[in-house]
């Protein structure tokens, strides 16, 4: 009888123990951070002021602390409202090309820029090889013109 | 090398050509539509208590037809656009099976009740005061209007104010389905 007694008091100490538990407002933009506000342009639910948000981020305040987790939180706005409550998409399946891509054309585009530099940089070096041999007549001519010009000075 | 050069000239229209593609499609859509992904998707159970203190509830109706709609006092001009049209739903469809439910989204008692009496609405209105339904529902703005099939199941959303036709086009089509 005692033992059921004070089992029951353990029990509903940690009842309020769990129900008195405050979720810290970090946890809370730690999500709200992540998803979307739906009626502004350009902000999360973290950071905006309207009553919509103010209402959605009450929310994940309360199902963080009923025990679930960010991710289960992510996922249920996104199972409301799609994946576009998402601020950063998803690392996963079409999405992941929006990851990929920019990266992908900044290397493609290093690419490009080292084969034109090569090529100019190679034609510029092989030039000279390619010019037509000087005759002596002709080295005799300019020796003279220099001569020349040395007098006219 | 000559070869090359002309692979060139053509790398720069072709690199413009996706860029191009993809500002096309992105001008031609509405950046402020989004689809609802609830289409098809059985609709989430709820209970409101409405104005007049009456519980209201989603699995009460189920195996009727359920036109949902999201509105605030505050909401003008669209829910007063669309006020008379509901008013004129319910007297029309309130004895064939249909039912309909106002939630009253973000708004005060008093501005919300004189709302109600305005348009003369006797539907079940119950306010969401912590957001719940409404995100439940994927709720953006008000108004919004969610018709809900006899298996409990979301068919379509209206964004904006509703109209006469396409609450009698969506309601008789699932009127006509059995249940």
């Amino acid at each position: 009888m005692i033992r059921g007694r004070a089992l029951a008091v353990l029990a509903l100490a940690w009842a309020l123990a769990v129900a008195a538990a405050p979720v810290s407002e970090d946890a809370v933009r730690e999500v709200a951070g992540q998803l979307r506000c739906v009626v502004c342009q350009s902000l999360s639910v973290a950071d905006s002021p309207s009553e919509t948000a103010h209402q959605m981020r009450e929310i994940i305040r309360e199902r963080l602390a009923a025990g679930e987790t960010p991710e289960q939180i992510k996922a249920y706005f996104v199972e409301k409202y799609g994946l576009w409550i998402l601020l950063a998409p998803p690392r996963q399946g079409w999405s992941l090309l929006v990851w990929v891509v920019p990266f992908a054309a900044l290397l493609a585009g290093l690419v490009l820029v080292a084969v034109v530099v090569a090529r100019w940089t190679g034609r510029a070096r092989t030039a000279p090889a390619e010019s037509p041999p000087v005759d002596d007549a002709t080295r005799e001519r300019i020796r003279r013109e220099l001569a020349e010009m040395g007098d006219g000075r | 090398m000559r070869a090359g050069r002309s692979a060139l000239r053509w790398a720069i229209p072709l690199a413009a050509l996706p860029v191009l593609l993809l500002l096309g499609y992105g001008f031609r859509t509405d950046p402020r539509e989004v689809p609802s992904p609830l289409i098809g998707k059985p609709a989430t159970p709820f209970t409101l208590k409405t104005f007049d203190g009456e519980p209201v509830s989603l699995d009460a109706l189920r195996g009727r037809v359920v036109v949902l709609n999201f509105w605030a006092s505050w909401c003008y001009p669209a829910c007063y656009e669309e006020a008379p049209a509901l008013a004129r739903a319910w007297q029309s469809y309130k004895d064939r099976g249909v039912a309909m439910i106002g939630v009253n989204v973000q708004d005060k008692d008093e501005p919300a009740r004189k709302f109600l009496a305005q348009f003369g609405h006797t539907f079940p209105n119950a306010p969401d005061p912590a957001g719940h339904v409404s995100v439940d529902y994927g709720v953006y703005g008000v108004p919004e209007t969610f018709f809900i099939d006899r298996a409990g199941r979301v068919r379509w959303k209206h964004v904006g104010a509703l109209t006469d036709e396409v609450f009698k086009q969506r309601v008789e089509t699932l009127l006509a389905e059995k249940g």
